[in-house]
């Protein structure tokens, strides 16, 4: 009774095959190792799949990843420029390996990847290396003109240089902990609604039971479309936030 | 930060077994005590995961899969380009030939337009000279007809008097019984 209820059991790691200990450190094969390679297996299948016959009139399946194509690239157009394309490779990678991540989970008894703090906390942490790398490579000490607001009175300028500052080192953060806690609320939600569902029957037997589960069942239903939308959104918001700071990597100045 | 997280996953974990009214986390959490999504227990392994995976991700679509999907586009794009500069291409070839085919119509309806007017002119002349000649060969022939009346009434009238002539001898003659001279008669009716 109390394992149907615990929404948290869902997001336990077990190791899968032998301990794998590098130093300090344990690399074992986990239930989410599992998942990170059948996502990225389900990804690679999927494109080739839908590439493996090119032709100038695409096939159904070719379109679904020409639109995801043009759809990133899009994204990288209007939030960085033309110049933010040259990191077309990884914001795609990025999109596409959220987007799948979270959308396995949606699927029952399914482990998601992404539902624990440190594997976003990981991705947020590669973008803003990525953008700091490539904004002190290209700019140099220019880079630090994301403090340094243009058009800003100079009064104020430096209490808006702190602010900058603050929000630049918070980015990380708030990218991390906005896919985790969509993913982990949003499963707790379902897991909460499903369990009482079958509690209510399993307690009060099949007359007021199945009634009784009317409710949370009704909720679960509707909660599970709205979590496919917050699957997509928040991989959707985590890649579009990954090219507006990139765009500060690439062009500084401009605010 | 790395080290921050790990302390803070730990206070975590640490707080929640401790928590006396958690009878969930306490009772079924064997493996680790801790909020699943915060025990740092796992942190090196889930993050060696991601990058490697990651990473394969990366290296397959930046190195496969992008460029062909790319390259698609690209093809079709420019050949899209291609066929609509022919189009216009041909359209403008057509325009030109419409121009020329209107151009050679006009030109053939003035062309037939003079011919038939050259005709037509030549065909009056021709009537206008014909009708000319007839009239002057009737004219000639109505006044050869007039002078042959002229000739014949002149000699009727010259024949008129001597019959008349001959007529009153006659009259007088049976009339007197006496037969006048014809020079008098003729002198006596004028």
């Amino acid at each position: 009774m109390i394992f149907a209820l615990d929404p948290i059991k869902q997001f336990e790691i077990h190791k899968m095959g032998p301990t794998l200990k590098i130093g300090n450190f344990d690399l074992s094969f986990t239930n989410a190792s599992l998942m990170m390679l059948v996502t990225v297996a389900l990804v690679v299948l999927w494109l080739l799949l839908s590439t493996s016959k090119r032709s100038l009139v695409p096939t159904r399946a070719q379109s679904i990843a020409e639109v995801t194509y043009e759809f990133v690239a899009d994204m990288i157009r209007s939030a960085s420029g033309k110049d933010g394309l040259r990191f077309f490779p990884f914001v795609f990678t990025l999109f596409i390996f959220i987007l799948f991540a979270n959308l396995l989970g949606m699927i029952p008894f399914f482990f998601t990847t992404t539902s624990h703090i440190i594997v976003t906390f990981t991705l947020a942490m590669m973008v803003m290396t990525l953008v700091v790398g490539y904004g002190v490579f290209k700019n140099g000490f220019g880079f630090l003109k994301i403090f340094w607001p243009s058009g800003i009175p100079i009064a104020i300028l430096p209490f808006v240089s702190l602010l900058e500052v603050i929000s630049f080192f918070s980015r990380p953060i708030s990218l991390s902990v906005r896919l985790w806690a969509n993913m982990l609320a949003g499963h707790i939600l379902l897991k909460l609604f499903a369990g009482f569902s079958i509690m209510m029957v399993t307690a009060f037997g099949m007359f007021p039971g199945l009634l009784g589960a009317l409710i949370p069942f009704t909720l679960t239903l509707a909660l599970t479309p709205l979590e496919f939308l917050v699957a997509f959104v928040q991989a959707y918001v985590f890649a579009l936030l990954t090219c507006v700071y990139l765009s500060d990597a690439l062009h500084p100045g401009h605010h | 930060m790395f080290n921050a997280m790990t302390q803070l996953g730990f206070q975590f974990a640490s707080a929640a077994a401790q928590a006396p009214g958690d009878i969930l986390h306490a009772e079924h959490h064997s493996e680790s005590e801790a909020f699943p999504p915060f025990d740092p227990t796992y942190f090196a392994t889930q993050i060696f995961w991601l990058l490697l995976s990651f990473a394969l991700l990366y290296f397959l679509l930046s190195r496969i899969f992008l460029p062909r999907i790319g390259e698609t586009i690209e093809e079709r794009s420019s050949r899209i380009a291609d066929d609509l500069d022919t189009a216009s291409r041909m359209q403008a070839e057509a325009e030109q030939a419409e121009r020329n085919y209107e151009r050679a119509l006009s030109d053939a309806r003035a062309k037939a337009h003079n011919v038939a007017e050259a005709t037509r002119q030549s065909v009056d002349a021709e009537i206008q000279a014909e009708l000319d000649a007839a009239d002057k060969e009737a004219e000639k022939q109505a006044e050869s007809a007039e002078k042959h009346i002229r000739d014949v009434r002149n000699k009727a009238l010259s024949n008129i008097e001597s019959v008349a002539a001959e007529a009153a001898q006659a009259t007088v003659e049976a009339l007197t019984g006496k037969k006048p001279s014809l020079a008098s008669v003729k002198s006596a009716l004028n």
